[in-house]
């Protein structure tokens, strides 16, 4: 597992004692800070209206909790391997959705762009065509990355509405797939690799090594990181935080494969961590790294704040705004390839007005604001995981689509509720 | 190239139209290094166009900007900034979904093997604040948003001094602050000077350019009426200057 609130480690800061008649925070090497102040901080941070990923956890163990008290069947090892996998593809769009949401912007288009790149995967692997599976991947990310640089550009360079571009994108690309299909056609996936990224799982040793070695690589990341603050004199986190959050993490990882590894087979024995959920963690972690450590992730976040003061700062808004939406598609192209992979099929039934709905809707119940500036990759996961166990939990219960759609929304107004009153608590 | 008294920067016969309208007419204007020049003048005098021009948001249609002696060509706020002139606008121009070291080092955040370098970041923008002596911070990590009028302006002050700039320009630093506050803005304002900052001042109030300016440059109708050392003007001359173009008076003593 991985933890992406180094936010939290990197911002906090506490007050020295009074060392003089100009006494401040700013002077002097920072003292050694118990945990006990840290946490205080990150407890003032919430009231003031930075809530981060608290309302939308919380959302999640009130679903888990609703669900299994309705259904003893919703908290099953097996329902929630399952659940992993049905949250991948909203997780992976609504990821795509955060990097234009952070500019105040929408995309309403990545759900027939997904569409186009689960037809050009599906394309390029048949026996005729017979790309193999890594170059039908690849192209098929090229081609949604080069859609979303179509309509950045027509956003940025002409100045339309991102609403009004990506609203022609939802039709033209649905005209696009059903032109390539035909009427009510369909393109089998026929690759073992491509329909194995959302169908296989690891054996249970690997789903073990994999897991470790992430929360190594995590753990000596942050102790380095949390270590050089410290000694740096600078406001950092004391060292039995960083321990404790490198514990969450093993913690984590050692729940998710015990689940994972876990038989969940009716007839024949089922196990193992699967695939798709690394693919999920890994889209996390770089595209979290890249808006949390790249210049490139602070632009997007300084532009979706402050437009003209990231003009007046030199940057270059059309590049940055431009980029976002070809990240965007590039992630909803991923998204599906995932998509095909699941079905071993594309075919017109996909329905990517629903999809992008459900994009926007997961990077808002995750927490990413509407209005720009405040999200992180993290919220579209969190959100996506939402969406698929409202989904998951209430076709359990035997409920019916119409039923899953108000539930939905009643979900996502609530979000954008906790949302606006925590604001009001914020000095802005 | 740049001799002792030649200022750090000089106006030349800048002109700004904007349609029909001459928002600029010709204007002259030399602002001297380790000075305050208080520039005054009434709504639409065209105090806002010339530092845009200066600030490089604008590209005059004539004249020249001539910078430590050499004439200049400022096509844009990056090209500006190079040359090590800063603006603090009246709006402050920071994004408030940042805290206060991304908005000091925005544009020119530092870089470790190609990830931010946060770490040498925040204690640069920790020194600043603590050389200027900016002591009612509570961290530097915290959101812009989180802070006050007098302290937002303090961190676009700071952000100057960070960046090393020659010239500071400051678009009525103290409008929307209480006494105390302007106070603290005005005190940093002199410690600029004292620095060997250059600092260009536009405020509407007239004891804040009495107790900070060395040089007081009087705008109307886009042009340039006069420029007077502190102790050659007083704030009835500036009002004649401002409404009328000339005055008569004797400095009041």
């Amino acid at each position: 597992m991985t933890d992406h609130d180094t936010a939290t480690g990197r911002r906090a800061a506490t007050p020295t004692p009074p060392d003089g008649p100009t006494a401040t925070v700013l002077a002097g090497p920072t003292e050694a800070v118990t945990a006990r102040e840290y946490l205080a901080l990150g407890w003032r941070r919430i009231k003031g209206g930075e809530t981060g990923v608290l309302p939308v956890v919380g959302g999640l163990l009130l679903v888990s909790v609703i669900f299994e008290s309705l259904d003893r069947h919703f908290l099953t090892t097996g329902n929630l391997v399952n659940l992993l996998v049905q949250a991948a593809v909203y997780a992976l769009l609504s990821m795509a959705e955060v990097f234009v949401l952070l500019l105040g912007e929408i995309d309403l288009s990545v759900g027939f762009v997904a569409g186009v790149g689960a037809v050009v995967v599906a394309w390029l692997v048949q026996p005729q065509v017979g790309w193999p599976w890594w170059a039908a991947v690849l192209a098929a990310l090229a081609a949604t990355a080069a859609i979303g640089a179509l309509q950045g550009t027509l956003i940025t360079r002409i100045g339309l509405p991102s609403f009004v571009v990506t609203l022609a994108g939802l039709l033209f690309w649905n005209g696009v797939m059903l032109f390539v299909l035909g009427n009510g056609g369909s393109i089998l996936v026929q690759d073992d690799v491509v329909n194995g990224i959302s169908s296989s799982t690891l054996p249970r040793l690997a789903g073990w090594v994999v897991a470790l070695a992430g929360v190594v690589v995590y753990g000596v990341l942050t102790w380095r990181r949390d270590a050089r603050r410290r000694s740096s004199g600078v406001a950092a986190p004391p060292a039995v935080l960083t321990a404790a959050k490198i514990g969450g993490a093993l913690v984590g990882a050692v729940v998710l494969v015990l689940v994972a590894n876990a038989d969940r087979g009716i007839l024949a024995p089922v196990f193992g961590l699967p695939v798709v959920v690394l693919v999920v963690l890994a889209v996390l972690v770089l595209w979290s790294w890249l808006l949390g450590r790249r210049r490139f992730g602070l632009y997007v976040y300084a532009v979706g704040g402050n437009a003209e003061a990231a003009r007046r700062a030199g940057i270059g808004l059309a590049r940055i705004r431009t980029l976002s939406f070809l990240l965007c598609s590039l992630t909803a192209g991923i998204a599906g390839v995932v998509y095909a992979s699941r079905l071993r099929s594309i075919s017109t039934s996909l329905d990517g007005g629903t999809l992008v709905l459900y994009a926007v809707a997961g990077a808002v119940i995750g927490g990413t604001s509407l209005f720009g500036g405040r999200g992180r990759m993290l919220h579209g996961v969190l959100g996506g995981l939402v969406i698929a166990a409202i989904d998951n939990g209430m076709g359990l219960l035997g409920f019916s689509a119409a039923a899953k759609y108000v539930v939905t929304a009643v979900v996502l107004l609530v979000a954008v509720t906790i949302d606006a009153v925590a604001r009001r608590g914020r000095t802005d | 190239m740049s001799t002792p008294d030649e200022p750090l920067l000089r106006l030349r016969g800048v002109t700004k139209t904007f349609g029909a309208v001459e928002a600029l007419a010709g204007v002259d204007l030399d602002v001297p290094g380790g000075a305050v020049t208080a520039l005054a003048g009434d709504n639409g005098a065209g105090k806002s166009t010339l530092i845009k021009c200066i600030a490089g948001i604008y590209a005059p249609d004539a004249g020249e900007i001539i910078w430590e002696g050499s004439p200049v060509r400022l096509d844009g706020p990056a090209a500006a900034a190079a040359l090590g002139i800063q603006t603090v606008y009246q709006d402050l121009a920071l994004c408030d979904n940042l805290d206060i070291v991304q908005n000091m080092f925005l544009g020119r955040e530092r870089l470790r093997r190609g990830q931010l370098d946060d770490l040498s970041m925040e204690q640069a923008a920790t020194d600043t604040l603590r050389d200027l002596a900016v002591t009612t911070v509570r961290s530097v990590r915290q959101h812009v948003a989180s802070l006050s009028g007098g302290q937002r302006q303090s961190v676009a002050i700071a952000k100057a001094v960070l960046w090393e700039s020659k010239l500071v320009i400051m678009d009525e630093p103290t409008a929307a602050l209480g006494v105390a506050q302007t106070r603290m803005v005005l005190d940093l304002v002199r410690t600029l000077v004292d620095r060997g900052h250059a600092v260009l001042l536009i405020s509407h109030n007239m004891t804040d350019v009495f107790q900070v300016a060395d040089r007081v440059a009087v705008m109307r109708q886009g042009r340039m009426v006069d420029v007077r050392p502190i102790g050659e003007i007083d704030q009835r001359i500036v009002v004649d200057l401002m409404t009328t173009g000339q005055s008569d008076r004797e400095v009041a003593r």
